[in-house]
């Protein structure tokens, strides 16, 4: 997830920190004082959440959480993440100080995209559409599924009948199962209507992250270009574990403390 | 003052003889280590000359020498953080075409993968030690004060010095909340449960702080907060550290030079 000093191309890194200097002066400028130490204290929430290791299979990944948090947080997650990875970089030396800001885009974006696209699917009001929207995204989710095998079909004949498939095929075709999955928690009443919205936006954030990842490697140089398709490829069991994990938090919180959603303007 | 990020900050210095002799870059104000260190990063990282990167390396260990960092506990840290770039280097060599250095398995390794991979390695290792030796000693509020002083967006430092105070706070209580599921008989392993489960505690530790941000609030009104934090801590630049910044801006004029003689 994080990029290390040194990989990266000078314009990338100067153009990651020009996006992340914008977006936290944008969101700054949105940001109340009232509403500081929420934020505070939430992205201290976060940090130690990025603590947190998951078993999975034989080894463990980390959280991100970056869709919780853009969910919570909206814009506000930008310093907010801007000002954790900092701290990671210098005390416990992931990241580092020259890729802060490609860091910070890369986690952030997603988060507030996230922002736009999920967390209206949350509230209670719009109960009704939510549901309809779920429906509707899993028959979005199924034809792609369908259409990703029938490529990867077509790819096996062609191929004279030996599985020489693209990177990228398997990526869709895993993209549509993890999606899938959420759907079937879904409709087995595993996971609630602001459940699977917070299961959508666990997992299209970590996503996202990892194309803009792979985007990010891709601009520094050709010499990435495999390392940037295996990167999306690596990621789909995190988008696994944060989507359950995610849509878990959310329901607990839309029962205990549904306020919290909105907690900061 | 932070437990979770202390750990890792005290457990670098030597503890016994830290109140007799300090550090020499200890004693530094920290806004001149601060702002060395992003300039000397940044220059490594615009850096191709495996020469230059080398030596950029060898004052990278120096520094983190002369800060006093114990030996194992670097020594592990600095593993752990080349494992995320172990696999990117041993690919490079063939992934990137050029001439063949060697073949290995019917892959051929070229000799222009191998000086990259030898570059990105020589560039995160020489950042990852200067940023040890110069700021990884730092009190991250002191850190924050610095930031501060630098003329940072005040509410961007005011975030910072709110998520230092409380990470640790919030680590105590992750910690109770999973003695606790621990007494519960909880293990995690990979399945539905143990996810629903860590979700659950995640989403208790986002209600509890929000009711703890409420009453912070309200002790910060209580006490006449208008929106302006007082940093009291107002430093001074000595004449050591105008020394010091003289002997960084020679040294990165040097590696500049051994870069492009």
């Amino acid at each position: 997830m994080h990029i290390v000093d040194g990989a990266l191309s000078n314009p990338v890194l100067i153009g990651g920190g020009v996006l992340a200097a914008a977006g936290v002066a944008y969101s700054l400028k949105k940001l109340e004082p009232e509403d500081l130490p929420r934020v505070g204290v939430l992205s201290a929430v976060f940090f130690v959440v990025s603590l947190i290791h998951v078993p999975l299979g034989f080894s463990s990944v980390h959280l991100i959480l970056n869709g919780l948090l853009g969910i919570i947080l909206g814009w506000a997650a930008f310093p907010a993440l801007a000002v954790a990875l900092l701290l990671q970089a210098i005390f416990f030396g992931f990241g580092g100080l020259t890729v802060l800001g490609v860091n910070a885009v890369n986690i952030a974006f997603p988060a507030v995209m996230v922002f736009y696209l999920c967390r209206w699917g949350l509230s209670a009001e719009r109960y009704k559409l939510a549901k309809l929207a779920a429906d509707g995204l899993f028959a979005v989710f199924f034809i792609v599924s369908v259409w990703a095998g029938f490529a990867l079909f077509e790819a096996y004949q062609v191929e004279g009948a030996t599985w020489r498939v693209s990177v990228n095929g398997i990526s869709l075709a895993l993209f549509a199962m993890v999606m899938i999955g959420g759907y079937v928690l879904y409709r087995r009443g595993i996971l609630s209507v602001a459940g699977f919205w917070g299961f959508l936006g666990g997992s299209l954030s970590i996503f996202f992250t990892a194309i803009m990842v792979a985007i990010s490697l891709a601009l520094s140089g050709d010499e990435f270009a495999k390392a940037a398709e295996f990167v999306i490829v690596a990621h789909f069991p995190v988008m696994a574990v944060e989507g359950i994990l995610t849509a878990a938090t959310i329901q607990l919180i839309t029962k205990v403390k549904p306020e919290l959603i909105h907690a900061v303007r | 003052m932070t437990q979770v990020l202390g750990e890792v900050s005290q457990s670098w210095t030597a503890k016994c003889d830290q109140s007799k002799s300090e550090a020499f870059l200890n004693s530094l104000d920290p806004r001149v280590r601060f702002v060395s260190c992003v300039l000397f990063a940044f220059l490594i990282s615009a850096m191709h000359d495996l020469g230059a990167l080398t030596l950029a390396l060898g004052i990278g260990v120096g520094l983190s020498l002369s800060a006093r960092l114990p030996l194992w506990t670097t020594v592990r840290k600095v593993l752990v953080v080349d494992s995320f770039i172990v696999v990117l280097l041993l690919t490079l060599p063939f992934t990137m075409p050029g001439e063949t250095a060697f073949t290995l398995l019917g892959w051929d390794a070229s000799l222009e993968g191998l000086y990259r991979a030898a570059e990105v390695g020589l560039k995160a290792n020489a950042i990852l030690f200067s940023l040890m030796g110069l700021l990884g000693i730092m009190e991250p509020s002191v850190l924050g004060h610095a930031l501060y002083r630098l003329k940072v967006p005040v509410k961007l430092v005011h975030l910072f010095l709110f998520t230092v105070r409380y990470i640790d706070v919030f680590y105590k209580e992750y910690k109770t909340m999973r003695m606790a599921m621990k007494a519960r008989g909880f293990y995690p392993k990979t399945d539905l449960h143990t996810l629903r489960s860590i979700g659950y505690l995640i989403g208790m530790m986002l209600v509890r702080s929000l009711e703890r941000s409420d009453r912070i609030m309200e002790a910060m009104k209580c006490r006449g907060f208008d929106g302006r934090f007082h940093i009291l801590n107002d430093m001074k630049a000595s004449q050591r550290d105008f020394i010091f910044g003289g002997a960084v801006s020679i040294i990165m004029i040097g590696l500049l030079v051994v870069e492009y003689l």
